[in-house]
């Protein structure tokens, strides 16, 4: 049953097979009241599917999933009460203008939805075109009337599954102030997505799925601080200041560039580099952390995390191409002996 | 969506409040108005409504007197325009409505399905059997719609041009006009028994196939199948249960005196049809991935 100390998404062991393919693999997902969730991971990855299962809209193979404590599998609408959104594109009947869609839906939604269709389109800004008919409509036209479809059931948890997709650049940052505020008047969101840009910007948590499977969960600044908290240096003796970072206990990937120093360590080892510097007659001229990108720790996840996971997946198995992943690590290497080079120089 | 417009969301707390869940009556009503919005929708009833009159006018130009052999109505068509709304469900009862029935029955689920609008109704706050219901009630609504258009059309184009004149039955009695006029509704009910059964099966191929095109033509072929079956020689005993051979069963009232057991009879064998039909049609909608659009 319900309560309202139930978490707004808890899924448990979540698994899709069609037939030969496992499109999820024992997905585990909390999302807590008030999160703004980036569910993120590479076409194909599975999230969609998920999304749909939390929907109620297709049946999962394995697992349970549950919407403020309710089932959508069991309970049907009853589980969706409170929420709403959409996966992939929201799709309207294009013979019916905008309002008439949005009348169709609020009848289905009960409540004096009706009521809000007028304010809802506001929020869209579609008010000018809300009796043509959606046939007409260009496709951000359709995800403004997508996100208006789903404030009319004035819902505590938004599922959005790439609501950007498609926009213009203007339309994009539209969406995501309209999800920011949305998001700050306590609504949870649920946002799928492949902008990373749009999700290091939204969200506070994250899943991060790859081939099916959660390769992360949780706060998104705990990810980037996992990914390795870098830092860059200038000192006044830059060549005096690396010798005494690569002595140094506790840093690594000390080096050197054009720009300066750079190295990862916790900080209280980024303390003790301080005081050996200061010792050593170095002054430090600025020491800035610099944190990974989503976008880097996205990629390191998503397939270099192939390679961690797969002792195999190092070897190109037709003998000649290159995954994503191997090229990845193929350019890093490049990287680093270019700087060793450098470095030797 | 500009950041004003943004501004402009709702001042009220957005929250759970507890909503009196839709009925199904609600969902069936908005399955009556996008069958209106749409063209398809008027294609059905143009032809229920356009080919009784092409068969008046086809008649009034013929100078047809009125001698056919073949069937009683046939035989009096220009004597009561009573006798066309007859002769009409007779002609239309075989392939025509069972056609009409299907363009919706078999588009119903699948369309929307394909269209990804079915997703979009699912996520709201009824439930998968309150959809079911409103489609199937929606489809047998516009067939129920079909056939008393024909009916009407096909009787006012026949009594403008033969007039409301007493007629005879089937077993050559002569009702009034009036009865005759009750008599004439009450067959074109009874052919609802078969013709909802038909719809049944295309809601059934509609959800199961996922396709409008194959639900329609798949309808409409298994009508044709049981024509076929019935002229294989040897299986006669089998005849009676053939849903195909219920298309008749409104004669019995146009007998005198009326003849009820040809339409108990289709009665449950309809039922033996329908029945089964909308269950299976309804554990796959309650049960079916909606990964369509």
């Amino acid at each position: 049953m319900a309560d309202e100390e139930s978490p707004p998404v808890r899924a448990r062991g979540l698994v899709k097979r069609y037939k030969e393919v496992l499109a999820v693999d024992h997905i585990d997902l909390n999302v807590h009241a008030g999160d703004v969730y980036g569910f993120l991971g590479p076409n194909g990855a599975g999230k969609t599917t998920t999304l749909r299962m939390a929907l109620g809209l297709i049946m999962p193979t394995e697992g349970t999933v549950q919407l403020f404590g309710r089932d959508p599998i069991r309970e049907g609408a009853r589980a969706l009460q409170g929420v709403a959104g959409f996966v992939e594109a929201p799709r309207f009947y294009p013979y019916l203008s905008a309002r008439k869609n949005l009348e169709l839906l609020a009848a289905l939604d009960g409540g004096g939805a009706r009521e809000r269709i007028g304010e809802v389109l506001e929020i869209v800004e579609l008010s000018p075109r809300a009796e043509h008919r959606v046939g007409g409509y260009s496709h951000g036209m359709r995800q403004r009337l997508g996100i208006a479809a789903a404030l009319l059931r004035r819902p505590r948890l938004l599922i959005l599954d790439e609501p950007a997709t498609g926009l213009d650049p203007a339309g994009m940052r539209d969406m995501r102030a309209l999800i920011r505020r949305l998001a700050d008047e306590g609504i949870t969101v649920l946002l799928s997505s492949h902008q990373l840009p749009e999700v290091q910007e939204l969200c506070d948590r994250v899943a991060i799925v790859d081939s099916g499977r959660v390769v992360y969960e949780g706060a998104l600044s705990d990810l980037r601080r996992q990914g390795g908290a870098g830092y860059r240096l200038r000192t006044t003796d830059d060549t005096r200041a690396l010798q005494i970072m690569r002595a140094q206990p506790g840093l690594d990937h000390a080096s050197s560039s054009e720009h300066g120093l750079s190295f990862q360590a916790d900080e209280q080892h980024v303390g003790a580099l301080s005081l050996a510097l200061g010792m050593a007659g170095v002054g430090i001229l600025a020491l800035t952390p610099e944190l990974a990108t989503l976008e880097d720790l996205f990629f390191r996840l998503t397939e270099g995390g192939n390679d961690a996971r797969d002792p195999a997946a190092g070897e190109s198995s037709d003998g000649g191409a290159l995954s994503g992943g191997q090229l990845g690590a193929a350019v890093s290497g490049l990287a680093a002996t270019a700087r060793a080079l450098e470095e030797s120089r | 969506m500009s950041s004003t417009a943004v501004g402009a969301a709702p001042a009220t707390p957005i929250g759970a409040a507890r909503v009196r869940r839709p009925s199904t009556a609600t969902a069936y009503r908005w399955e009556l108005r996008k069958l209106v919005s749409q063209k398809r929708t008027y294609l059905g009833l143009g032809l229920a409504a356009i080919l009784p009159l092409i068969f008046v006018l086809a008649q009034s130009l013929r100078n047809h007197r009125g001698h056919d052999q073949g069937n009683i109505f046939a035989s009096h068509i220009t004597q009561s325009g009573l006798a066309t709304p007859v002769l009409m469900l007779l002609f239309l009862s075989v392939f025509m409505l069972p056609l009409i029935a299907a363009l919706v029955a078999g588009d119903i689920v699948a369309a929307e399905d394909g269209n990804g609008t079915l997703k979009t109704i699912l996520t709201r706050s009824v439930d998968r059997g309150q959809v079911f219901a409103a489609k199937t009630l929606a489809a047998m609504t516009y067939a129920t719609i079909a056939v008393f258009l024909s009916a009407v059309v096909a009787t006012v184009a026949g009594v403008a041009a033969w007039g409301f004149h007493h007629v005879v039955t089937f077993s050559g009695t002569v009702v009034s006009a009036p009865e005759g006029l009750l008599l004439v509704f009450a067959a074109n009910a009874c052919y609802l028994i078969p013709l909802l059964t038909v719809t049944a099966i295309g809601v059934l191929l509609s959800t199961t196939t996922r396709n409008s095109a194959a639900a329609v033509v798949g309808t409409v072929g298994f009508t044709i199948l049981l024509f076929i079956v019935a002229q294989i020689p040897g299986i006669e005993g089998l005849k009676p249960y053939l849903l195909t051979e219920q298309y008749e069963n409104w004669h019995g009232l146009l007998r005198t005196p009326t003849d009820w057991a040809p339409i108990w009879h289709s009665a449950w064998v309809c039922a033996l049809y329908m029945v089964p039909a909308l269950f299976a049609a309804y554990l796959v909608f309650l049960r079916r991935d909606v990964a369509g659009g």
